[in-house]
Order: structure tokens, then sequence, then C-alpha cells
């Protein structure tokens, strides 16, 4: 019940903030409904975490709601608290932000949270639903509710950030859509079953191997193409550089790891069938992500596409991780899926605190931020630091935990290129940002394009309480990891290696 | 058992040859320079896939392929040009050069490669499934599925590349009824409904295109770049 629960608040919270033309009641429904749903997804990822419900008695055992359509294992739970929690943190960020952002049009808002809730039950559903095909519907539905999200300052960039966005992404669904086809008639070749992933996981051995390998690949490509991963990234600093800030939070910092699950559950699935020595290969797939991003970052000419192309570099973190062997290194994925999540919503906080500030995205004319204005930078600088993989911080642990990992299993290779790319990564970063925050005052340009030098109005409430809230998550989450959390990515990863 | 067997090569036969004029649609919509022609193009396929639905319930004897026929049969060919209608102009529809960015006669050439690439890729699979569903719908769904991503990709304007992914659509389901014969009708009616939303989403989104830049020639928005020159400052 629960599981149905969390889906139907987001869709009711779309139709209300859709129908009531009282001002400021869509941002309170959806406020309130994120901040629901997030409990929820608390409390889903809790049962799961203590190891199922109703005395199952066994280890992971999931949350079932429907049999067969709707359930929530421990790699589920993991990414639905994400959504929930992000979404969330993002709804309370859009009051402030888009309230200043939409002055002369207030009533656009409606359409902006009618189509955030949509997405955001789009997106909930995607880690719940177990039917592939149903699956891949809630995947397009992401993109066909955010694509009006994206061209929502409509600006010619904007909207040319859009079009791209849906084109591509429509155009990966429509190949995925095939593979997930082929994988259907896999399964009945090998016998049948349910077609759901467990399903798949238990007849794989028996798949026969072209049609499993095409299917995979096609998913691949077609899903790859809406989660970024090199060289069919194109799309991704255009669209989640162009969006409102708050929206970018969403898309970069769990709208493309939600679609990377869907390739990361298929993974056990290939290696298990006798078409297994494509797992092999991901690495590689991985790695070229991690080093195009990587290169790029260092010349990105706007902020907040660098943290897009940061972006690119941790899906592929992520996917070298996951299609490494052990145990230890599918944790060290999760674990990345995790303290990514976090620290990438805060980053586009940070980076729309500064886009607020000095209502520019360019690199290049925002000299001495931390003099105009401190908060944005202060929290622009922990980002960068914290998404680069600064030793305390959350992702060096999680990006220390994948290298250890990839050394120990003697991928000598792989961890080795991976380490340096993420150095050069964090290098291209940190330049960015600390010209940006500490470089020299602003040249005498910039009076007369009319960045003053004064102050910068202070940020509305909400977006500070959010930079707050979320700065203090992405030190506390390097310095401390609940014990639930932890023994949630355990048993995903468990899962995951069996 | 004589005749319906019988029967069922005479379906095989005449799904082939609806297979047959798939595929030359999916040529023509390559080499069409025409964006209602184009609209055209797509329905008489969308039709090709009903029809091929059909032929191959009859022959399997499934009652799946006949609802995902019926399904295909009013969203396709006639849901989907009207929404088109109603949230794009006219305007839209009378321009009768639209360019692309190769010349036709290398892009026939290319589509003409990439469908017998198909070809290549489907042996494998037609290898690995049963003998009884070894029909052309998996090359010719595949070869739609390519020359409707090529179409997508040298196409400049906004409604011909919006068709280019129906047509990727139509392609993947043109083989997939082949494969998966006994997908559930609640996929398959959300599959369609999904097709509905994304022609009315992408349609508003040609609409404001239209309105902010005077044009539907996507092909010309290109300020999004990394080494592009410092363009406007933009106000939060």
């Amino acid at each position: 019940m629960i599981l149905l629960a969390l889906l139907v608040v987001p869709l009711v919270a779309a139709g209300l903030s859709a129908a009531i033309p009282v001002r400021r009641a869509a941002q309170t429904v959806t406020v309130l409904s994120s901040v629901t749903t997030l409990i929820l997804a608390s409390i889903v990822a809790m049962r799961v975490a203590a190891g199922g419900v109703e005395g199952t008695g066994a280890t992971a055992s999931p949350v079932i709601a429907i049999p067969g359509f709707l359930s929530a294992d421990a790699l589920s739970a993991l990414i639905t608290g994400l959504v929930a929690f992000v979404s969330a943190a993002a709804a309370i960020y859009s009051w402030g932000y888009m309230e200043h952002t939409c002055a002369q049009h207030p009533g656009r808002l409606r359409l902006y949270y009618a189509n955030y809730n949509v997405f955001v039950f789009a997106m909930l559903a995607i880690p719940l639903v177990v039917e592939p095909t149903l699956v891949w519907i809630f995947v397009e539905l992401t993109t066909l509710s955010s694509a009006l999200l994206v061209s929502f300052e409509d600006t010619r960039e904007a909207l040319e950030a859009a079009w791209k966005y849906v084109t591509l992404s429509l155009m990966g669904a429509g190949i995925a859509l095939l593979g997930l086809l082929m994988l259907f008639s896999a399964l009945e070749a090998a016998g049948g079953g349910t077609y759901t992933w467990a399903g798949l996981l238990a007849i794989a051995p028996h798949m026969p191997a072209p049609l499993i390998a095409t299917a995979f690949l096609l998913i691949l490509v077609g899903f790859g193409t809406k989660v970024g991963l090199a060289p069919l990234h194109t799309w991704l600093p255009d669209a989640h550089s162009q969006a409102p800030s708050p929206v970018c939070a969403v898309l970069s910092g769990i709208e493309t790891t939600s679609v990377l699950y869907v390739i990361l559950r298929l993974l056990p699935v290939v290696r298990a069938s006798p078409a297994s020595t494509l797992i092999h290969w991901m690495p590689v797939v991985g790695l070229v992500s991690v080093g195009v991003a990587a290169f790029l970052l260092l010349q990105v000419r706007d902020y907040k596409r660098l943290f897009a192309f940061s972006t690119v570099e941790h899906m592929g973190i992520i996917l070298v991780a996951a299609s490494l062997g052990s145990a230890a290194a599918h944790y060290g994925a999760l674990y990345q899926i995790l303290c990514h999540t976090v620290t990438k919503s805060f980053c586009f906080f940070a980076a729309g605190a500064a886009l607020l500030s000095v209502t520019t995205r360019e690199i290049a004319s925002v000299r001495g931020l931390i003099r105009r204005a401190p908060t944005a930078a202060a929290t622009l600088l922990l980002g960068g630091l914290a998404i680069g993989g600064a030793p305390p911080l959350a992702v060096f642990l999680s990006e220390f935990s994948i290298l250890k990992a990839g050394f120990a299993e003697g991928q000598y290779v792989i961890a080795g290129l991976l380490a340096a790319f993420i150095a050069v990564a964090f290098f291209g970063i940190l330049l960015h940002i600390n010209r940006m925050v500490f470089g020299a005052a602003p040249d005498p340009r910039g009076e007369e394009t009319g960045h003053s030098t004064a102050a910068a109005p202070p940020l509305p409430l909400s977006c500070r309480a959010m930079l707050i809230v979320g700065g203090a998550l992405v030190v506390l989450l390097g310095l401390y990891l609940p014990a639930r959390l932890d023994d949630l990515l355990r048993l995903a990863a468990g899962a995951w290696s069996r | 058992m004589m005749s319906a067997s019988s029967a069922a090569s005479i379906l095989a036969s005449l799904n082939a040859l609806a297979g047959g004029l798939f595929l030359l649609s999916a040529f023509a919509m390559v080499a069409t320079r025409q964006t209602r022609g184009c609209l055209l193009l797509f329905i008489y396929q969308s039709l090709l896939l009903a029809a091929s639905a059909f032929l191959l319930a009859g022959e399997y004897g499934s009652w799946h392929l006949a609802e995902v026929g019926v399904v295909n049969l009013i969203s396709k060919p006639i849901v989907v040009p009207w929404i088109l209608r109603r949230t794009l102009s006219s305007e839209v529809y009378t321009r009768r050069e639209i360019d692309q960015v190769l010349n036709i006669p290398t892009s026939l050439t290319i589509a003409l490669l990439l469908a017998i690439l198909a070809y290549f890729l489907a042996v494998p699979i037609l290898g690995a499934v049963a003998p009884p569903f070894r029909s052309a719908n998996v090359p010719i769904g595949l070869a739609g599925l390519l020359l409707g991503a090529y179409t997508l990709a040298v196409r400049r304007e906004a409604v011909p590349m919006l068709i280019g992914i129906l047509a990727m659509e139509n392609g993947a389901f043109f083989a997939g009824i082949a494969l998966s014969r006994e997908l559930p009708l609640i996929v398959e009616l959300a599959i369609a409904s999904d097709g509905l939303v994304l022609v009315f989403v992408s349609g508003v989104l040609v609409r404001t295109i239209q309105h902010r830049i005077g044009s539907t020639r996507v092909g010309e928005l290109a300020t999004l770049r990394e080494a592009a020159s410092p363009r406007e400052e933009e106000t939060a």
C-alpha cells in the first residue's frame, strides 16, 4: 500500500497545482507532497534495510505492493529514497527561486509545479515498477514532463536545449524500446516466466546469447543517451545548464541516476547469461565517459555546464564500479550513487544562488564572488570541493572505495585510468571555481556591462535554508554514514553480486 | 489441417508484402521534400504496421497481436495527426521545400547501407528464436528504426524530426510484434498513450520555438557549445 501511496501523492499534487488558481497554492501543495513522499520513501527504505516486513525473516525481502508490477528491494529503495530527497529539497528551493525568476508571470508557476510533480511521479515509478516495458514508459514520461521544465525560462538557448534534450532522449527511447521487446523474446525463448527484473535474473542462464546481447546493447545505447554516457552526452550540458536551477538539481542529481538504474538492473542478468563476456567491456564504456567529461570540464565557459559535465563523469564512474566483479566495487558504486546525488543537487543549489546574485552564467565575468555574495561563494566552493572529491568529503570516500576495490581485484589499468581522470576533473572543477570565488576583483569592464561590484541582493529565504541543509548534509555524509543506510547499501550490493 | 496451413502461408506472404511496403515507406520518408508528405508517409507506415500485426495475429492465432493492431490503428494514423494539427499552425505544413544536411541521392545511398546493416544485425537474432517466428519483421523493423534515427539526424525542420522519432517507434514495434507476442495489453495501451503525450509535448515545444524564433528550423539553433562566442547575458 505504501508504494502505491508513494506514487499517488505526487500525481494528486500535480492535479492540485494545476487546478487551484490561488496564489502560492501550487508551491504549498508541492512542498507538502514532496515532504510526504520523502517520509514515505524513508519508511520503505527503513523497512527494507531492517530485513523485510511482516515477519518474512529472509534478508532483503522486498516490500511488495502488487506482485509482478510494484515492489521495492534494497536497490529500488535506495533510488526511491534519493528521488524523494532531491525532489523535496528542490521543491523547497524552488519556492524562493522560482518566485524570484517568475516575478513578471506568476501564473506560469502553476505550469511549472504541475510539470514538476508529474516529473517526480515518473522518477519515483522507475525504481518501484518491476515490469521492464512499463519502466520504459516512465523513463519516457520523465523526458516528456521535464521537457517543458527545461524550456521554462523561454529564452532562445533554453528552447534549443529543450529541443536537443527531447529529440535525443526520445531517439534513445525508441532504440531502448526495441531492446526491451527483444529482452521479452529472450525470456520467452528461454522458457518463459514473468517479465520482471527478478524473472529475468532467474531464467538468464537459459537465454540465447545473441538475443540477450543485442537486447542489452540496444538498451545500453538507448538509455545511455538519456543517462548522458559519452559520446551520447551532447544534449546533457545544454539541458542541465539552461533549465531553472532547482530543475537542474533534479535532472543532474537524480534523473540521470534513475535511468542508469535500469542499465544497472540488467548487469546481473547479463552476467548470469551466456553473453556474460559483454560485462568485461562495460568498464571501457564507463571510462570513456569519465575521460571525455574530465577533459571537457577544463574548457567550459559556463559554471552550470561545469557541474553538468561533472554529472557525465560521475555516471561513468558508477558504471565502471558496477561492472567490476567484486562485492566491494558494487558497494562502492551504490555509495557513489548516494554521495553524488546529495552533493550534485547541492552544487546546483549553490550555482543557482550564484546566478541569482550575479545574473550571469559565464565563468569569465564572475570574479571575486566571495566579496559580493559570500553565501553563494562559500557554498559554490564547498560544492566544487565536494563534487571534485576533496578528502574529508563524501565523494572522496566513495571514489576511494571504488579505486580500492578496483586495485584489489587486479584491474590496475581500469582503476589507474579512473584515478587519473578523477584527478583531472578535480583540477578542472577547482580551477574554475577558484577563479570565480577568489579571482581578482572584477575588471573595469564589469561596471560597463552593468555588473556592479556592489553587494548582491539577499537570497530568498527558502534558497538559503536549502543551502544550509544541503551543505550540512554534504559535510555530515563524509563524516558519518547512518547504520541503516549502510545496511541498505550492503543489501543492494549483496543482491547484485549474487 | 492442410487448408489451415495454406491459409497461414498466405498470411505469411501477405505479411511479407506489408513488410516490403513498410521498408519502402521508410525510404520514402528519407527522400521526401515536403512536411505534409512526411506526415502522410508516417500514416501509411502506421497502417502497414497495424496490418502486419493483424496478419501475424492470424498466423500465430494470438489475440494480443490483434489488440496491438487495433491500438495502433486508432492511435497513430488518426489521433497523432489530429494532435499535430491542433497544436501547430497550418503554416508548418504548407512549407514545401524542407532541406537536409545531405542531398537526397547521398541520403538514399546511406539509407540503403543502413538497411543492409539491419539485415546483418538481424541474422543472429533470427537464429536464436524458435522457427515459426523467424519472420522478415525483425530485419525490416530494425531497418525502420535505423532509418528513423537517420532522418532525425539529417533533418533541420522540427515536424519532420518529430515524425522521424515516431517512425523509429514504428520500426521498434514492427520488429517487436514478431518477437514478443504476449506483451500484456496494459503495456500496449501505455505505450500508445505515451506516443500521444510525446506528440503533444513536442508539439507544444515546437509551437513555443515558432513563437519565439519565428521559424521551426530547429537546425539553426546552435548557440550552445563549448567554444561559443560569449553570448548575451541572461537575467535569471
